[in-house]
This record gives structure tokens, sequence and C-alpha cells, in this order.
């Protein structure tokens, strides 16, 4: 049994994914606590150049061909062989296409325990889940000896889990990765649709609020008034009613603009981790308990369907005058 | 093809969430279940694939309030047979409902199983990769679209910024959906109704509901109100007008 923490570094197609830093920012506090060392786990092909800016003291470097793309086959293998052999205190993941394919197997598999959608870690081993959308809270004590973690976004800054020092690295064996499930036979790009919303200055976003295609209109009638573009929440993109290069979010773009009006947007972590960087955030939500208040900056809980065409009507009127 | 969907009943956020007396659980006495909106997506993936290729779809749920009428929809919309999990569903965490769907589907033996790669209340994972690992399945998650040729399953599997990973997995395997090819589709309540006289929901006892292999929570709350947006009151017009001049004064009018 070590204090180490393991790191699992989430990797795509040669770059480090941001909440692979943001893991090793956690591990850092935990590590301080418990007196352990933070351990970057990266598995890959030829990808031991990704190891240098990750703040780790030590990097655990596993090459193998069948790594080259994130498999859960391969990783589930991998990690177990690495978990068994060094008993750490702690493995983060993140709680995303890839981490989320790997812990909660791991967790069956080992009969080591779980904690998902963990927000924060303190150095007393304390973890603080966010659950429900959003609207509530989980704390509680990572178990022991060994706890297995999915950590979400906007506890820790990425920056804070980057080093200018490249970590010692040091390999470490693949066991036999033959008899594979699962295999990734090529990517398909994000659609390049009408426009580039990452780009765009002013967006004006819907959400389930707009309880249907035909309503999509008054939030286009808005974005024209401004000169911007409608943009949508993930219920909306799979309802069809939006194209998903329209989708902001977890799955969808990461958005920075001047202006983010959300209209009918509950602001549940997987869409408000794709809203953080833009400069003003306004939101238009009956619910006053709706989590997009806490990354507003100024919030209404006026009937979008009043509010937008008479909003409309002023922005309209302060264009043109 | 023989498709099993497991799905679960989650509190709708919709409703106002309140802590109970021990300030650690959601206080169970007005919360109102529905399916899991991502467990919608699979059942609706499930009866897209039986459409395209054939056989049979089976959904299983935990026998909990509103369960009949969730497992009766999802016959209206095609699914062949229901099967409902009777046991104590209260404060069960996802590692022992794996258990219990783990117990059933070995005797089912499908080819296919598609689960809703999370829900809001997955504090100790999502129930697809356990349930994965306990069938000895392969298990992909994040999965928006599947075609299905002989023991091989093409899937579409979401990454962050909108990329998609063509994978293929060798059957039988577990998948985590996020999302249907087609959105969920409506039926009509008569429809709902008629099934109901013709469509059996089989009970079959859960195996033993242990909840471990999560961790305990000391404390639930609502996030602090650290940054909360100032709050614009009055009437539409008035609402409009702050609006406008704090957009003026962004630069953005």
């Amino acid at each position: 049994m070590s204090q180490d923490i393991f790191v699992i570094i989430e990797h795509l197609r040669g770059r480090v994914a941001d909440i692979s830093y943001v893991m090793l920012a956690a591990a850092r506090v935990l590590a301080g606590g418990v007196g352990g060392k933070v351990v970057a786990v990266l598995l890959g092909s030829e990808a031991d150049g990704l190891a240098a800016d990750l703040a780790a003291d030590r990097v655990l470097y596993v090459e193998h061909p069948a790594l080259a793309d994130f498999t859960s086959d391969a990783y589930q293998r991998v990690l177990e062989g690495l978990i068994r052999d060094n008993a750490p205190c702690a493995i983060l993941f993140g709680d995303t296409s890839i981490g989320g394919d790997v812990a909660p197997w791991l967790s069956a598999r080992l009969a080591v325990p779980l904690v998902s959608y963990c927000r924060s870690i303190t150095a007393e081993g304390k973890f603080v889940s966010q659950i429900c959308g959003g609207k509530i809270m989980a704390e509680g004590d990572l178990p022991g000896p060994t706890a297995l973690v999915t950590m979400v976004p906007g506890g820790f800054k990425p920056e804070q889990g980057k080093s200018a020092q490249p970590p010692e690295v040091v390999r470490v064996s693949p066991p036999a990765l033959e008899g594979l499930r699962v295999a990734v036979k090529n990517y398909i790009e994000p659609a390049t649709g009408d426009v580039d919303i990452a780009r765009e200055p002013i967006l004006v976003a819907v959400g389930r609020g707009i309880q249907n295609q035909d309503n999509i209109e008054i939030a286009e009638e808005l974005a024209k008034a401004f000169g911007g573009v409608v943009c949508a929440s993930r219920p909306v993109v799979d309802q069809g009613w939006l194209p998903a290069t329209r989708l902001v979010g977890k799955s969808g773009k990461s958005v920075k603009p001047k202006l983010y009006l959300a209209l009918g947007i509950s602001g549940a972590p997987e869409h408000a981790e794709g809203i953080g960087d833009s400069e003003m955030i306004v939101a238009v939500n009956m619910d006053p308990a709706a989590p997009i208040f806490d990354v507003a900056k100024y919030g209404t809980t006026v009937d979008l369907f009043e509010l937008v065409p008479a909003l409309t009507e002023q922005v309209q009127q302060a264009k043109g005058g | 093809m023989n498709i099993v969907v497991a799905i679960k009943l989650v509190p709708d956020l919709v409703e106002e969430l309140a802590i109970d007396e021990t300030g650690t659980a959601l206080d169970a006495t007005f919360l109102r279940l529905i399916i899991n909106e991502l467990d919608n997506h699979a059942i609706e993936q499930a009866i897209l694939s039986k459409e395209h290729s054939g056989g049979q779809v089976t959904i299983v749920a935990p026998d909990v309030e509103g369960a009949d009428d969730v497992l009766y929809a999802a016959a209206a919309r095609g699914a062949d047979r229901l099967i409902k999990l009777a046991g104590d569903w209260g404060g069960v965490n996802n590692h022992a409902m794996a258990h219990a769907l783990a117990a059933v589907l070995k005797t089912a033996q499908p080819q296919l199983v598609l689960t809703g790669v999370q829900a809001h209340n997955d504090l100790d994972g999502a129930v697809g990769p356990q349930l994965a690992e306990l069938l000895g399945m392969p298990y992909i998650g994040y999965v928006s679209g599947v075609s299905l040729s002989g023991d091989k399953a093409m899937v579409r599997k979401e990454y962050p910024g909108g990329l998609i990973a063509q994978v293929e997995v060798t059957l039988p395997a577990v998948l985590g959906i996020q999302a249907a090819e087609k959105p969920p589709r409506y039926v009509p309540i008569s429809k709902v109704r008629q099934v109901m006289k013709t469509t059996k929901i089989e009970e079959q006892p859960a195996a033993e509901l242990e909840s471990i292999g999560g961790a305990t929570v000391s404390r639930m709350f609502r996030p602090e109100a650290g940054e909360r947006a100032t709050m614009l009151e009055g009437e539409v017009d008035e609402v409009a007008a702050k609006l406008v001049a704090i957009f003026k004064e962004h630069g953005v009018l």
C-alpha cells in the first residue's frame, strides 16, 4: 500500500486534455495532505512527449501500438495491472468519454470504491461532488484504503497542473494486449457548419425551456437584432431542433463570446463547462434555483416567451437609434 | 438480436429538491421519479436497432414508484418484454443495481445491453461499465449511434468538441448511450393504455441489494451562493430595458 496518487492522463490525438491538468492540481493538494507522490499515468504509442508539462513527481509511461487510440478494453487491462502492482491510495480519472468508460469498470473489477462527479478534493481527503445537474453538492471522506475518483472541471484551474520542469518518466512494460474486443476504425471531424459558434461574439443560447422547434424562431429574431447567432444545450440538439454544430458544452463546443444570453437553460455542469470563458453571461429561467444563475452575471425569472419579443424590439430600437 | 435496456428512475430536477433531516441525502418524501433521460435515449436506440436489424427488446427497471408507467410507455414505443426487479430500492447505489442487473442478464443472455451513459445521481459511477465487468462484456460509453452486423457493432463514440470516433466492438457488449440516432418518439396516451391491456410486466426478485462500492456522504447541501447572478426584477418591459442598458454598458449594443 502506498500513499501515492495516480492521475490517469487523458489525451486525444496528440493533445493532453485540460481535465488531466485539473486532476494533477487536485492530486497535488491531496498528496500534500497524505504525504504521497503525484504519479501521472500515461498510456499511448509514441506519446511520451506528452509528459513534458505534467506537474507530477513521476510519470509512468506505458507504450504499445494498441494504445495509440483510447479503447476501454486496452486501458482497462493496463490500468488493472498497474493498480494491483502499485496500490496507490487514490486514482483520479476525468468524468469524461475516457475516464467514464474505465473507472466504473475498475471499481467493479477490483472491488475498489468509486466517487464520481467530484469537483474538488481537500488535503484532508474530503471530496465534494456535484450531482443532480449541479443543484446539489455531496461531501464526504474519500473511501480507503484505495479510492477511484472521476473528476469534473471547475474546482481547480488547468494552469495549476502544469509545470515548466519536465517530470521523471519511468517506462513500464505493457501486459499482453491480444484479443481486444474494441477497435477504433476512424475519426469523424466535427462538422463545419454555416457558423463557428466558438468565434462568435454574441450568442443567444436556447435550452429545454424553449419547449419546441417553432419557438426557436423568437431566439433567431433576437440574435438577428444583435447581429449574433443562436446556439443550444444538449436537449435541443438531441431533439433535432438545431444542428450539432450549434451545440455548446461538454460534448459540443466551448465558447468565449462577449455576451452569452441563455434562454431556458438550467445550466447543468455538462453545459456550464462550455461557457466558463464567456465575458458576460445573462440567464433567463423561470426556476430561481437553476444552476445557470451561479455562473451568470445577471439573471431574471420572467417568462422568456414574454421577455424575448420585448427585448428584441428594444434591441432593434437601440441599434437603429 | 436479443437487446436488453437497463434503465433507472431518478429525481425529476424540475421539482424542488429538499435535503432530509440527516443532512446527508435527498428527502424522498416529495421526490418525483422519472426515467433517466439518457436511459430514455437507450430505449429509443434499442427500438431503432430492432426496426433495422430485427430482434427482441427487453426493458429491465427497478420496482420503484413510477416504474410501471415508464415500462408501459416503452412497450407502446416498441419494446417486447418488460421486467421489473422487486426489492427494497430505497438508497440503493449503482454498484448494487449493477449486481442485481447482472444476475438477471446472465440468464437472459443478450447480445446487446444498452444503458444511458450516465444519470445525474450516479455518485458511485455509471451502471453500464460495472455491469459490463460483471458480465465479462466489453463496454463503450458516450455512444450516439449503433449499427449492427453479425457479431459486431460499429458505434459512434463522442469526444469533446464534437469529435466522433467510429469504434468497432465484438458482441455481446454493453453500450452507454448519450443520444439515440433519432429523438425519442412520442406515443399517445391512448396507445399506452392499449398496451397496458395486452402486455404484462414480469416481476422478478432482485438479487441482494448491498450498496457497497461508493463513498459515505457526510453532508449534502446546495451550491453556496458565492457570486450568484444579480437578479433583475420588474415587469417584462422594465427587465428588457434594464438588459438593454447592461448590454450598452458592456459594449455589445
